[in-house]
């Protein structure tokens, strides 16, 4: 799947679990950037990019990625 | 909402739950406030924020108090302070199999693992005891779900050595304590987690992730299942359907294919599924759902269909057939108006979306997607419209209750007056204060009274039963009977005394009752009973409502004075008792 294709779908999954149309991602987002990103709400949005996908994150993955960088790059493998 | 009616999509609601819940709360009407503690063995926190958006969703506005993290046991036992103060109305101890602490093994003898079975059991009856003398809440308890691997196999279910025999065993406990206690409910994720499956329900990286005993994905039909229980105890719960009939009831159009050609049956797949689905709505009787057709269908064709040979249901398992050509909405009113229910109080069954869109838009009528033949009583059961959480001898009898209100209708017509009619009912009615059989139908019938109720106050069964006990009210409950039957308790009144005046906080009645005089007769013995206690002057309080305009004026004929009005229409009303005459001339009234 084309990266750029991958990000704009990973927004509009931002913008749907964080309630906030201006929120933009990009590889060097994380967690500090995004107000209501904790550990609660990690759950919700890993599971909600997990149905947009497609795809499963291996229990690893989840608890290594450090930024949406790391989660583009195990989408493009998958997807 | 549509998207928070069964079939919902799990992942949607997750996702957009915050826009979700701005848009339910855009409407702008009024909600019960309950205190619903959430106590859990692992995560909770999404289970309260999709749980908050089905209840929002049935007109309840919650307020939530969530222990930290698996502190459901610690919190109740040792009375933390905040949930102290938090004094729930409702405690839901989200708990599940990763909660079993006993460890059984096939070493152990029966005598062993029997002792386990009732430690693991005492751990949570004596945090439900607890609950129930510091806050008299209502309980509702997970049972177990199995577990998700079986280290014995097949035997795992059969030998008590087994750890799904154990979680069967400890689910009968739960069940008997449920049974001997009313306000105890059980919330069944064993069932829930098999109808969606328990591998998937189970996935155990949520629990080593997140310490969720469940997968995310489940969280909305958990929810859904508990907003379903908390509805239904509020009273909320729906009391009728108005079923469609071709292509619903039965396969194929009466009028078009003839009696002979509708499909309904045993001789074929499809006949077989329409019988079972009017099996499946017939037993609805016997909980108390009134059953009424909407149908567009000469009357004739109508009662023809209804009458095939192969049916399970037949014209007189229906309270009221309305098949003739106007538009539906206007058909379910009118049926409304004739047994004295709400139109939300339905629930319209047709396969046919163009006419559930338009009586779901005029009526606010709950019209579920019902999909295919053999999908409909998967999803109107699945949906809990009439979730049971307490079986009363009135609901037993209701529908009897509306075919003799029928009969009554039609004896009107033959009298020269109204109150020669009356009087030929042959009315007796018992009022009295309450007794400890009557709390719960008197809580039922208060917190689902809109019409006939003048401050529209709610009690949870054991707020009643406080008030019971309380030497502060004068607390009157009426029966009514007359020649045609029973209607059972009918009208409510509680009053608090103030000195030498009663504040009456509660005024309500049965709309199956209404036009009997039956209020005057309550009026009548309030009366007494206040003079009696040295009682010198009543106050009435009208709190106006969407629903409870009929009684508006109630209390000006009842000949009190209006002291006081405020600028939302809330009024009090005032009656000096001294030279009171009695109203009532047609109900005979023992007390």
């Amino acid at each position: 799947m084309d990266r750029q294709v991958i990000i704009k779908r990973l927004n509009e999954v931002f913008r749907d679990v964080f309630d906030d149309a201006n929120i933009v991602v990009d590889a060097q987002t994380t967690a500090d950037d995004i107000e209501d990103w904790d550990s609660i709400e990690h759950i919700n949005l890993i599971s909600a990019v997990e149905s947009e996908f497609k795809i499963r994150f291996t229990m690893g993955e989840v608890s290594g990625m450090k930024n949406v960088g790391e989660m583009i790059e195990i989408i493009e493998q998958r997807a | 909402m549509d998207v928070l009616n069964y079939p919902f999509d799990n992942g949607y609601i997750l996702k957009k739950r915050k826009s979700i819940k701005r848009e339910i709360l855009s409407d702008g009407t009024d909600r019960i406030k309950k205190k619903i503690a959430v106590l859990g063995g692992s995560t909770t926190s999404d289970i309260v924020s999709v749980l908050e958006l089905f209840l929002l969703n049935e007109g309840i506005e919650p307020e939530f108090y969530e222990c930290e993290y698996a502190q459901y046991w610690q919190d109740v036992m040792f009375e933390n302070p905040e949930l102290l103060k938090f004094s729930p109305d409702i405690v839901y101890i989200h708990t599940s199999s990763r909660n079993i602490t006993e460890k059984i093994s096939v070493k152990q003898s029966a005598c062993e693992i029997e002792q386990k079975l009732n430690e693991q059991y005492r751990h949570f009856e004596v945090m439900w005891d607890k609950i129930k003398a510091l806050f008299g809440a209502v309980i509702i308890q997970n049972n177990f779900e199995l577990p998700y691997y079986r280290l014995l196999g097949n035997k795992d279910a059969s030998d008590i050595h087994g750890l799904t025999n154990f979680i069967c065993r400890l689910n009968m406990k739960l069940y008997g304590y449920s049974e001997r206690n009313e306000n105890f409910f059980i919330n069944d994720i064993n069932y829930l987690s098999a109808s969606y499956g328990l591998d998937k329900w189970s996935e155990p990286k949520w629990w080593y992730m997140y310490k969720y005993c469940l997968c995310l994905d489940a969280v909305p039909e958990l929810c859904f299942n508990i907003s379903n229980i908390i509805k239904s105890i509020m009273g909320k719960n729906k009391k009728a359907f108005a079923l469609d009939l071709d292509n619903t009831l039965w396969g194929g159009v009466v009028g078009d294919d003839g009696v002979d050609g509708i499909v309904i049956g045993k001789e074929t797949a499809e006949a077989e599924a329409y019988y079972e689905f009017q099996e499946y709505i017939r037993a609805h009787r016997d909980i108390g759902v009134l059953l009424t057709v909407a149908s567009k269908n000469d009357e004739e064709n109508a009662l023809a269909g209804l009458n095939h040979p192969d049916g399970a249901l037949k014209p007189e398992d229906f309270i009221s057939v309305k098949a003739n050509w106007e538009p539906k909405n206007i058909n379910i009113q009118n049926i409304a108006d004739e047994i004295g229910l709400l139109p939300e109080s339905f629930v319209f069954v047709d396969d046919n979306p163009a006419e559930r869109e338009i009586v779901s838009a005029q009526l606010g009528v709950k019209a579920p997607r019902i999909g295919q033949v053999d999908s409909y009583i998967k999803t109107l059961d699945k949906n809990g419209f009439f979730e049971v959480t307490s079986i009363s001898m009135d609901d037993l009898k209701r529908n009897e209750m509306y075919e003799t209100n029928a009969k009554r209708n039609r004896q009107k017509s033959m009298f020269e007056s109204y109150e020669d009619y009356l009087l030929s009912l042959e009315m007796n009615a018992v009022i009295r204060d309450f007794e400890p059989v009557d709390i719960q139908r008197i809580t039922q019938l208060t917190n689902k009274s809109n019409q006939f109720n003048l401050t529209t106050k709610r009690f949870t069964l054991s707020q009643m039963e406080e008030l019971y006990k309380s030497s502060g009210y004068i607390r009157l409950c009426g029966r009514l009977t007359d020649k045609f039957g029973d209607n059972g308790i009918v009208s409510v009144v509680i009053g608090k005394i103030n000195g030498e005046s009663l504040d009456i906080i509660l005024w309500l009645m049965s709309c199956r009752v209404l036009k009997r005089d039956m209020e005057y007769a309550m009026l009548d013995t309030l009366v007494k009973n206040a003079a009696q206690r040295g009682i010198k002057k009543l106050k009435g309080y009208y709190y106006p409502t969407a629903k409870n305009k009929m009684v508006r004026t109630l209390y000006s004929d009842f000949g009190f004075e209006k002291i006081y009005e405020d600028s939302e229409k809330n009024t009090v009303w005032s009656l000096d008792i001294n030279g009171y005459g009695e109203k009532n001339k047609v109900i005979t009234v023992k007390e």
